[in-house]
């Protein structure tokens, strides 16, 4: 008997949860469909109105416990990050949790006392939660929702020509320390993941004023997907510089043997910014040691992003179109 | 990133650039055989630092777009029988076959697992010895070798719940398709680098010896493949015609003869098979021996086998043999994208239409 499958057109895949152009048609074609408002259609990574900021993600990274952190630092840092990057102080967190029968007390311990580590460290409060637990086999263990608020403090500038684009560190090292964690590679390495609060960094940035354009964490899809929605939005081009972007020899080596472009590899502790060209050195100043400039914004072609590459040629850097990789946030 | 930044450096790349630009006095067309040459091009932007006298065209090395929609089919089918874990190399999972791809056919339910090594997925028969594990092997001699050698370990340890459904093909076959081809436009060959370590140097000579046209073997890296560009211009200009060897730090003229000793041992040719795009090629892909058929999926599960024929409106084959380039597809980036791809050369990131698509090089 030969089997078959049923009709799968209608079904979610993997490649949904990706974060590229196949998440993107599945929040706007079906959630903002049916949910449409003035605040949701933004798309920001935060609802902002009156002064505040609202946000919420899901995190279902898989091993809970990695190198560099684990599942509950994580979701504070997510969100924490979110509402940073929305140009907000955050002040409050909601926790939920959907735990799978037979999950051991002590690894939940672990996760909750590692949640108030990084609230700290963030300067947050997680003031509101949930508790579900389902059957076995009906969740892998553990999967965590935070949402959060903030009091909004940016004075965003708009994006324009000429304007520079910062990372504030090395990238790729979350989701490269995540891949290499899950043991299946049979790689081995140092790395950590850089799982951290965003906020004191972004705060640094609002005393720029309007010089400071924009900012995102290029967590899901990397760089490359959070400057696709910069030039899309802004519709203007991002050129980068293939050289001056901060990439770990680790991570750098890890891509070419697995075959992944580090800027589309998630981080958890970076800053993209774009600020006017006068104020970019003074942002690197106020981003650290490991920050560069790796960028600028072109008037054509707009909703582009394009790569000088170190050989002398240039490519364009498209949006994720999804990818068999395991979940890493 | 050492080893690896030295042959990407941009000042070096100018300079070979500028003799290529020197020693290029007429239209040359160069066709790269391997997916992984045509996707090194394209990230790197190596166009950009040629004259416009030279063109690369994109042949048919990358295994996962030469791999008929038929074929795709039985592995889904064998995937829905109850009890079998399909393993398979990630960027087979997204390949479409008639009615979807691996990728759906997992979210329909189906036990689909992704692999980095034929050996991970005879592991997994180990560990889970109450399901059927089958291997999805595709690729060229580069890959062969692997699923070969897993062949033999199973064998030896006498894993019973493992099988391998065997999808591997020949280079040289389809490069003699190609030539044969009427409207071909191919000057010379930049021929595969990896594919070179396994089987040498030596099949290659009757492309310059009965054909006419020069070939170098390169390496992947984007100075390898200036290189190896020069290296042929300068076989035209002295008025050459022979195989060279640029990635002289790996390929041997023999060959890899252990790597060859175990695909012999364990695989054979068939009579013909279908390569996407190209059509029945004869003995250009390899079966398992008859002293395998306990590990050969072919033998041991019941598989439609039907001829899926490639969709009209793909001009995959045109692209293939280098008669256009992907960008002047009818479909490209419209009713083909990587997120839906109509026809095989924009499945895998190493199809030259997913290069095209991806690094932008339509746009240029």
């Amino acid at each position: 008997m030969v089997a078959t499958l049923p009709r799968t057109n209608e079904l979610v895949t993997l490649a949904h949860g990706s974060g590229g152009k196949a998440t993107r048609r599945l929040v706007e074609g079906l959630f903002v469909k049916e949910l449409s408002n003035p605040l949701l259609d933004q798309l920001g990574d935060s609802a902002v109105a009156d002064g505040l900021a609202f946000t919420t993600d899901s995190y279902v990274v898989k091993p809970l416990f990695f190198p560099g952190g684990d599942i509950g630092d994580l979701a504070v840092y997510g969100t924490v990050n979110d509402l940073a990057v929305a140009g907000a102080e955050p002040l409050w967190l909601s926790a939920g949790f959907v735990i799978e029968e037979g999950f051991p007390l002590d690894d939940l311990r672990r996760i909750a006392r590692s949640m108030a580590t990084a609230a700290a460290k963030a300067g947050v409060a997680v003031v509101a939660g949930d508790t579900k637990v389902v059957e076995r086999g009906s969740a892998d263990g553990l999967f965590v929702t935070t949402a959060g608020v903030g009091r909004m403090r940016a004075d965003f500038g708009r994006p324009q020509p000429g304007d520079r684009v910062l990372v504030s560190g090395t990238l790729g090292d979350h989701g490269f320390a995540v891949l290499v964690a899950r043991g299946e590679l049979k790689l081995e390495s140092a790395l950590e993941s850089d799982t951290a609060p965003l906020n004191r960094l972004t705060e640094s940035l609002f005393e720029l004023g309007p010089a400071l354009r924009w900012m995102r964490d290029p967590t899901r899809g990397g760089l490359a997907t959070a400057l696709n929605e910069l030039a899309s939005s802004a519709g203007l081009a991002v050129r980068l510089d293939e050289q001056s972007i901060p990439i770990r020899p680790e991570v750098a080596g890890a891509a070419e043997i697995l075959g992944i472009d580090p800027l589309y590899v998630a981080n958890e502790g970076k800053l993209v910014a774009v600020v006017a060209a006068d104020a970019a050195e003074e942002a690197r100043r106020r981003l650290g040691g490991e920050a560069a400039v790796v960028g600028e914004l072109e008037p054509d072609p707009p909703g582009l992003v394009l790569l000088d590459t170190a050989l002398g040629g240039s490519r364009i850097v498209d949006m994720l179109v999804g990818d068999p990789l395991p979940r890493i946030c | 990133m050492r080893y690896v930044d030295e042959y990407r450096d941009g000042r070096l790349a100018r300079k070979l650039a500028a003799e290529i630009a020197e020693l290029a006095a007429e239209p040359v067309r160069i066709m790269e055989v391997c997916g992984g040459h045509t996707h090194a091009i394209a990230r790197h932007g190596l166009e950009d630092l040629l004259p416009p006298e030279v063109e690369y065209l994109h042949g048919p090395g990358c295994p996962v777009c030469v791999i008929p929609m038929g074929r795709v089919d039985d592995a889904i089918a064998l995937a829905a029988q109850p009890g079998v874990t399909l393993a398979t190399f990630g960027d087979l999972l997204r390949v479409p076959g008639r009615r979807g791809s691996l990728l759906e056919a997992k979210a329909a339910g189906a036990d689909v697992r992704m692999v980095y090594s034929p050996l991970d997925a005879l592991e997994l028969a180990r560990l889970e010895p109450a399901r059927e594990v089958v291997f999805f092997a595709i690729g060229f001699e580069t890959t062969a070798p692997a699923t070969a050698i897993t062949l033999l370990r199973a064998r030896e340890a006498g894993v019973r719940n493992f099988s391998v459904f065997c999808n591997h093909v020949t280079i040289v076959p389809p490069l003699r398709a190609i030539l044969d081809t009427p409207g071909t436009r191919i000057d010379a060959f930049i021929a595969p680098g990896h594919v070179s370590t396994v089987i040498g140097t030596e099949p290659y000579r009757f492309i310059p010896e009965q054909y006419g046209k020069q070939v170098v073997v390169a390496a992947f890296e984007p100075l390898d493949l200036l290189a190896s560009t020069a290296m042929i211009l300068r076989q035209r200009a002295e008025g050459r015609c022979e195989v060279e060897n640029q990635y002289t730090r790996v390929v041997r003229p023999e060959g890899n003869p252990r790597a060859l000793a175990a695909i012999a041992e364990t695989m054979e040719l068939r009579d013909t098979f279908e390569w996407r795009g190209l059509g029945f090629i004869r003995e250009s892909a390899l079966r398992l021996r008859p002293e395998l058929a306990e590990w050969d999926a072919e033998e041991r599960f019941e598989l439609p086998g039907e001829r899926v024929p490639d969709r009209k409106a793909c001009q995959c084959g045109q692209i293939l043999v280098g008669a256009i380039k992907p960008h002047e597809c009818k479909v490209f980036g419209t009713a083909c994208t990587p997120e839906r791809p109509l026809g095989t050369c924009m499945v895998s990131s190493e199809g030259a239409c997913a290069a095209y698509y991806a690094y932008g090089r339509h746009a240029a």
